[in-house]
């Protein structure tokens, strides 16, 4: 086994202590810090700072809320007393205490007659006085998961992303037909609708990030998440895959350019989906018809981004449908998803991710408009085509504002 | 009804709900029966707080009926003369269970000590601050100018001494008039100040309530009310009177930042004798309604046993704490 260091066997040992040095040395600070240092100074009559958050709210039946609970301040919290509507409420919590560890969570289980289509407010008051709330918008039974919901969500879902995913698929033959230029045109129009699709994902992601406890650092966790999957698929989609450069080898190129535009897509979909599962959960939509076709329109012109990478190919039936797939079926896995455990945390994950896979298609797909040697980059054609792909997104989109 | 659902609820796998045991729960409905064990909780759960306080520290139901008569002694006039020792310490307190308040405290509790004298007598109070901010005392009542308990402000550390003489005979109050008084008032610095006319009232089983409530986390609205501190102590504590026994109760009202408060006991009606001040009833009625500062005396015989409960008759308080019973019980005499 190679060693770490330059002179391969010699002095390693007095290297590892050099590298180690400074850790031992914070070790030994910190010990110190604790047992003899100006904590002291620290230690006021202040009432400890105390976070919790309400992650989630399940009304599992007509005389229960149940609060899901997070604590993410630096030291533990002791729910004292909860209020419902402005009135102290017996209440019973998983696990049977009252004091919630730093990081710690508790589901809090309160009997309680809300009612349908109302407004609720729950209050956790803890044993200093501090008032933690959350707001029930619009009360509704929760899904539970059994085959109607689980089935009623999958149909949103294909819905909202699988059908117009594949009738943007459809475009295929026509697409194939076109000219240098307007394949060019349609290629920058696929870049336009990512760019959007990355500014509203992101959006969504801070709107997550925001809600998560202090403690997980949100944002930075969305910058972490869009970097991490950026840099990941790009390393993925550049790994030499044994095609040569000939025709065949090109054609696999931009396949698999194809196909991260649709692993992408795929993972804007999956926030479409948590974003309509959860809206639907808390009773903050009421998934009317025009809602579902918006998400119809809004989506149909994802599936003529995928295929306009390979529209001078000719690409199987199967591979067609993979595309699709991957863009359109983690919608359903969002709607579950957020229907039935949404998470600030692992949604605004997610979503960053999503942005990172976003970004990196918008890479690839630029470099392909800059190589393609029979339009100009900067091509009326080209403008025309990025701007139409952000107007039709952003026009669109004005059908499904949640 | 109420009971069949209690068991269910035990039978629930609720182990954490032990206070149920009681079965305690209230909620607005009718109470059904007076000689119910169990109150009535409906399908629709529990409306009340969790476990109980420390009633080694501040027991509400000795504070009731506790009255402070100071030291007594003749002034060489003849007049009697009353002494008492007031110190201001900053205290925690529990005002629900597990719920604790930096309370500022006149003798380490809230409300301070009901002090109680005689029409005439000469009162003399040495006032010690203990606590981290200037405080003072303002009584109500007659007295000159600089015994008023507003300019000499007494910083942490000082001391006073007021003395006046007890007039007019009524129920009154005291409390700190530093500013800023909002916040002075409400941390906990107040009580009642009882002045019995010469010609003492008929025997009555006496008992003092304060409403109050505290704005806990500081945002100008209180969330906890009670009377004399600790939400709905008597409701799991019912204060137990006789059938018949003439009841009377000294209620002021401390409540800050709620505009008005008030008093409606079930299932029967009261004199009210209101500020105190005279002794002849003013009022027949069953629901009084009181600013911040207002008192009067009420005067109740409850005409059949079994529990009544009495709150605030504003719906909000009463479920955030401003709640309890009377256990009326036949003499065993």
């Amino acid at each position: 086994m190679d060693g770490i260091f330059r002179g391969r066997g010699v002095n390693t040992v007095k290297q590892w202590i050099q590298g180690l040095l400074p850790v031992a040395l914070l070790a030994i600070l910190l010990v110190l810090f604790f047992n003899y240092g100006p904590l002291g100074i620290f230690n006021t009559a202040f009432p400890p700072v105390e976070e919790l958050t309400i992650e989630r709210v399940v009304l599992s039946e007509p005389n229960r809320i149940t609060l899901h609970v997070m604590n993410g301040g630096p030291n533990s919290v002791s729910i004292a007393q909860i209020m419902v509507d402005d009135a102290f409420w017996q209440h019973w919590t998983e696990p049977q205490t009252q004091t919630i560890p730093r990081l710690g969570h508790m589901k809090v289980h309160i009997p309680y007659p809300w009612v349908e289509g109302e407004t609720h407010e729950v209050t956790l008051l803890t044993s200093t006085g501090l008032t933690f709330s959350r707001e029930i918008p619009v009360a509704t039974q929760s899904p539970r998961v059994d085959f109607l919901y689980l089935w009623t969500f999958a149909l949103l879902g294909i819905y909202a992303g699988v059908i117009p995913v594949f009738l943007g698929l459809l475009w295929y033959p026509f697409l194939r037909e076109l000219n240098a230029s307007w394949i060019s045109f349609f290629l920058s129009l696929t870049v336009g609708l990512l760019v959007f699709l990355a500014v509203d994902t992101l959006d969504e992601a801070l709107n997550s990030a925001e809600v998560v406890p202090g403690v997980l650092q949100g944002v930075s966790l969305v910058a972490i998440g869009i970097i991490s999957s950026f840099l990941i698929l790009l390393y993925l989609s550049h790994l030499k895959r044994g095609h040569s450069d000939k025709e065949e080898g090109r054609f696999w190129k931009r396949y698999r350019t194809a196909r991260m535009i649709a692993l992408g897509i795929g993972f804007h979909n999956l926030g479409e989906g948590l974003a309509i599962g959860s809206s639907y959960a808390v009773g903050e939509i009421a998934l009317g018809t025009s809602l579902v076709i918006g998400f119809t329109l809004h989506n149909i012109t994802e599936g003529l981004g995928i295929v306009a990478p390979i529209a001078k190919d000719r690409p199987s039936i199967i591979q067609l449908i993979g595309l699709g797939a991957i863009a359109g079926g983690p919608t359903i896995l969002g709607t579950w998803i957020g229907g039935f455990s949404y998470s600030p945390v692992w949604a605004a994950l997610f979503l960053a991710i999503g942005v990172g896979a976003i970004l990196q298609v918008i890479y690839e797909l630029t470099l392909l408009v800059v190589k393609r040697q029979e339009v100009a980059f900067y091509s009326s054609y080209n403008l025309l085509g990025f701007l139409l792909g952000l107007g039709v997104m952003y026009g669109t989109g004005l059908l499904v504002v949640v | 009804m109420a009971k069949k659902f209690n068991r269910r609820w035990m039978l629930g796998g609720t182990v954490g709900a032990v206070s149920l045991a009681r079965g305690t729960g209230i909620v607005g409905s009718p109470i059904p029966s007076a000689d119910q064990s169990v109150l009535g909780a409906h399908e629709a759960g529990v409306m009340s707080t969790m476990g109980d306080v420390d009633l080694t520290r501040f027991d509400p139901s000795t504070f009731l009926q506790s009255f402070d008569y100071g030291q007594v002694s003749q002034l060489s006039s003849g007049q009697t003369l009353r002494e008492w020792e007031i110190i201001a310490v900053d205290q925690e307190i529990e005002i629900a269970p597990g719920v604790y308040f930096p309370a500022w405290t006149y003798n380490g509790q809230v409300p301070g000590p009901t002090l109680r004298c005689t029409e005439g007598d000469r009162l003399r109070i040495r006032f010690a601050n203990g606590g981290s901010h200037a405080h003072t005392i303002h009584f109500h009542g007659f007295h000159p100018a600089d015994m008023d308990g507003v300019f000499e402000v007494i910083m942490p550390g000082g001391e006073f001494v007021y003395e006046f003489d007890a007039e007019p005979f009524g129920l009154h109050l005291y409390h700190c008039h530093s500013v800023p008084l909002k916040r002075h008032i409400h941390k906990g610095l107040y009580g009642a100040f009882i002045v019995d006319p010469k010609k003492p009232r008929a025997v009555a089983r006496e008992m003092v309530m304060v409403m109050n409530g505290f704005d806990t986390n500081f945002d100008g609205d209180n969330e906890v009310y009670a009377v004399n501190t600790v939400a709905f102590h008597y409701h799991r504590h019912p204060i137990k009177v006789q059938l018949q026994e003439r009841v009377r109760i000294y209620l002021v009202n401390l409540l800050e930042f709620d505009l008005i408060n008030s008093l409606h006991i079930h299932g029967n009606f009261f004199d009210v004798f209101r500020t105190g001040t005279g002794l002849v009833r003013d009022e027949f009625t069953d629901t009084i309604m009181m600013c911040q500062g207002e008192r009067h005396i009420l005067e109740i015989s409850f005409r059949h046993p079994g529990k009544f409960m009495f709150h605030a008759h504003q719906s909000e308080f009463a479920e955030l704490g401003w709640m309890g019973f009377f256990e009326v019980v036949e003499s065993t005499l």
